[in-house]
């Protein structure tokens, strides 16, 4: 616009015939213009593209190495519930039941499929199509109902990690004996099996109803789901009243002076500072001088709540800061005292904003490790937490510990539980865009 | 009203601090171990075979390194300490003499077994055997060239020994933080170092040949692959010319992949990594606080089911791990000192 005004008072004087829009020169500028223009469009197109391919490509890697985990290889057992490896007809003490060697059950249920198995180290081979846990299936199966004892239960159980990769795919059958995982013998149970309709891909609900295993068919989720869900409640009860708090003195009471210049520009370099140093401080302050448990959903939380505070605070502050100063005044205006001004006005109009960067900031705690290393909560523990106090670890963690992992079977479980992990974040984040349609006023 | 809430949860914070600090100040009914990434497997497999028990709690195993785990470890009695440390290799004595500094004089040193390390590569590259020497001419920072050490002059296997390949030396590992780069060194590079005579001649003076033997070149001949030996795997299959070192378990996971080198003519075979005739193998321990066993339940049972046959033994569930066991008579050591608690004296 400018240079076009600037030439123009230059070339009228020169060529009176030709206006000055017709001239050559106008039309090469012109040109030039829509030539940037449109490589800035390009440039545009291209960054956008890149990203869309970078994310397609994350995605299309992680389910498809993990969709599979969401499917596990049963196997079904027809056993006798033999009383005299388990316990009385008629009893019903749980304790008593669990006690019972299902264990054998399983093996000589087995051992009556292939009755031509009688080598020793072979029967060893057989039985290990079955999964460890599935003797605990079983028993669990009968202390549901102990009616069962004594009589024959047909009942499916989950299978070895390795008969479980072969039956996805991920071990080749044709390889030679030693360089494969699952052994001829097993092969061979596997195709009986298989042409007796007695083994089957069933969804995996272990991986969301159980806590962690060193045995990739028995590892599960929900430890790590409750873990993180404990910790994000006690970040939340912490970081969103004392942020939103906070903000609302900086933004609507706070004197503007050489304090609160630097209280603001420290809360804003917080927000910057590296994750693990939450932790050390939580080390430092809240295990070392509190004498608060290590690995603990209380401890974590507290640490989160740390590193979400600034997040939380800056939100806040742009989304008071975003309404109108008019309303203040309004309020004001008909006799409002300053605090009824903001919560009453101020504060419900920026709830919204508020809300958006809260979840967004919880979002962030959720994906977080490197501050949960040093208070102890990068650890395998099995049990489901049941309190704050209780040992307890994260998805982020879980995913982090699967993926060092030697079993072969957890590399498609790491993947399904980063998808997991990427679920609860779509679901938090579309939270907070509808939060914002539905809430949010515009001026 | 925010301010209330502010304050209610602020108040609350408070309360809740203090009603765990008393918690933890009370006993704790779940044991805890830290320490070596490489034990971890193992230790918590045997946790996990413990609390399936049912009598007492799952423990509670993290993964701080062994360094990182024989710090908390020795950090003092109570239960806010530790109870169990695991090690991939033996505590220093500088490390049993903090331990002592904070009151924690009784250890109890458990050998759980050997792990191999291995030195592998793709199966679709050519099965190629090393010697010690080999490998230390082709990952050392400085090597001998007549008479004299110089900057690591191999770019392609060949260039040390014609037989070898004519491909570029790659070779991807552990970082020097983890405990297997350290067991790397020691037994590899100083054991391959030893071997070659012309380094003695070049040179003499015994605490500059020691940092020379275990210096790794830093030249792009060998990669820094991270802590996740999986990581490794992966990169090893898509490049078929690279070769990885990692721990037995995952070669053994992996088998259909990967071929491991020969070294000095031992395949990382179970039996030979067992036996010790493979050259790069070593042990893996466990330290138990004797001031806890008692204190905090389950400890006694938990090195039990631990040292147990069925754990430990040649068929045991460890070994589905990857653990190589111990020999007959070191298992039946190991067990008695788990169930007398022998304090370690080094």
């Amino acid at each position: 616009m400018t240079d076009l005004v600037e030439t123009g008072t230059r070339s009228v004087g020169s060529s009176a015939s030709k206006s000055y829009y017709q001239g050559d020169a106008f039309a090469a500028r012109l040109r030039q213009r829509y030539a940037a223009e449109r490589n800035f469009k390009i440039a545009g197109y291209a960054s956008i593209g890149i990203a869309a391919v970078m994310l397609v490509v994350l995605l299309s890697t992680i389910i498809g190495q993990g969709y599979t985990a969401f499917w596990q290889t049963r196997i079904q057992i027809e056993a006798t519930i033999d009383p005299a490896e388990v316990a009385p007809v008629g009893t019903t003490d749980r304790t008593k039941i669990s006690q019972g060697n299902f264990n054998k059950l399983l093996r000589d249920a087995l051992a009556a499929q292939f009755p031509d198995i009688t080598d020793r180290s072979d029967r060893r081979k057989m039985y290990d199509v079955l999964s460890s846990g599935a003797a605990y299936e079983l028993a669990d199966a009968v202390m549901e109902n102990p009616a069962l004892i004594g009589q024959k239960v047909k009942l499916w159980v989950t299978a070895s990690d390795d008969v479980d990769q072969l039956m996805k795919g991920y071990i080749e059958r044709d390889a030679r004996e030693e360089n494969r995982k699952v052994n001829d013998i097993q092969l061979r149970v596997v195709d009986k099996l298989t042409a007796d309709k007695n083994i089957a891909l069933q969804f995996n609900d272990t991986l969301f109803t159980r806590g962690d295993s060193r045995e990739p068919e028995m590892a599960g989720l929900w430890g790590s789901i409750k873990g993180s869900f404990l910790t994000l409640l006690v970040t939340m009860f912490l970081a969103v009243p004392i942020g939103v708090s906070a903000a609302i003195y900086l933004e609507e009471f706070a004197p503007k002076n050489k304090l609160t210049d630097f209280i603001e520009v420290n809360i804003n370099n917080l927000a910057a500072v590296p994750s693990i140093v939450y932790g050390l401080l939580g080390l430092a302050v809240f295990l070392n001088f509190f004498g608060m448990p290590r690995s603990a959903p209380l401890v974590g939380g507290v640490v989160l709540a740390l590193m979400t505070l600034p997040i939380i605070i800056i939100a806040s502050r742009a989304a008071l800061k975003a309404v109108p100063p008019s309303i203040r005044d309004a309020a004001l205006g008909v006799g409002a005292s300053p605090l009824q001004a903001v919560l009453h006005h101020r504060l419900p109009l920026a709830m919204p904003g508020i809300l958006t960067g809260t979840i967004l900031g919880m979002a962030h705690a959720l994906g977080e490790t490197a501050p949960l290393l040093m208070i102890g909560m990068v650890a395998f523990i099995v049990d489901i937490p049941g309190g704050f106090t209780d040992s307890a670890t994260l998805l982020p963690v879980q995913i982090y510990m699967w993926a060092d992992s030697p079993e072969r079977a957890f590399t498609e479980r790491t993947s399904a539980a980063i998808l997991v992990l990427l679920g609860f974040l779509v679901m938090m984040n579309g939270l907070a865009v509808f939060l914002r349609k539905k809430f949010e006023r515009r001026w | 009203m925010t301010h209330k809430l502010a304050l209610a949860a602020a108040a609350a914070a408070v309360a809740l601090v203090g009603a765990a600090g008393a918690a933890n100040a009370q006993a704790r009914d779940q044991i805890r171990a830290v320490g070596s990434s490489t034990v971890f497997p193992f230790t918590t497999a045997a946790a996990e075979a413990f609390g399936k028990g049912g009598q007492f709690k799952t423990p509670v195993v993290e993964s701080t390194g062994t360094g990182g785990g024989l710090k908390l470890f020795c950090g003092g009695v109570g239960p806010q300490h530790a109870d169990i440390a695991n090690a991939s290799r033996r505590i220093k004595a500088s490390e049993v003499e903090s331990c002592a500094k904070n009151g924690v004089t009784e250890i109890t040193e458990l050998k759980i077994g050997f792990d191999g390390i291995v030195i592998a590569n793709s199966k679709k590259a050519k099965h190629v055997d090393l010697t010690l020497a080999q490998v230390w001419k082709a990952l050392a920072k400085e090597v001998p060239v007549d008479g004299k050490m110089v900057a690591n002059p191999y770019q392609k296997w060949s260039d040390i020994d014609p037989s070898l390949p004519a491909t570029e030396i790659e070779v991807m590992g552990p970082p020097p933080t983890s405990g297997t780069r350290d067991a790397f060194n020691e037994l590899a590079m100083e054991g391959g170092c030893h071997k070659v005579a012309e380094v003695k001649a070049a040179l003499p003076d015994d605490k500059a040949r020691a940092k020379a033997c275990m210096a790794i070149r830093e030249d792009g001949a060998f990669v820094e692959a991270g802590e996740n030996d999986n990581l490794i795997v992966q990169k090893l299959v898509a490049n078929p010319n690279a070769f990885g070192v990692f721990g037995y378990s995952f070669l053994d996971q992996n088998k259909d992949k990967l071929q491991a080198a020969k070294i000095d003519g031992v395949a990382p075979e179970y039996k030979d990594i067992a036996s010790g005739k493979y050259p790069v193998a070593r042990s893996l321990y466990v330290y138990i606080k004797n001031a806890h066993a008692g204190v905090i339940p389950g400890i006694r049972e938990f090195i039990a089911e631990y040292t147990s046959e069925r754990a430990m033994g040649e068929d045991g569930y460890l070994a589905d791990k990857g653990l190589i066991s111990l020999p007959k008579a070191e298992r039946d050591a190991t067990r008695a000192s788990a169930i007398n608690l022998t304090p370690v004296k080094l």
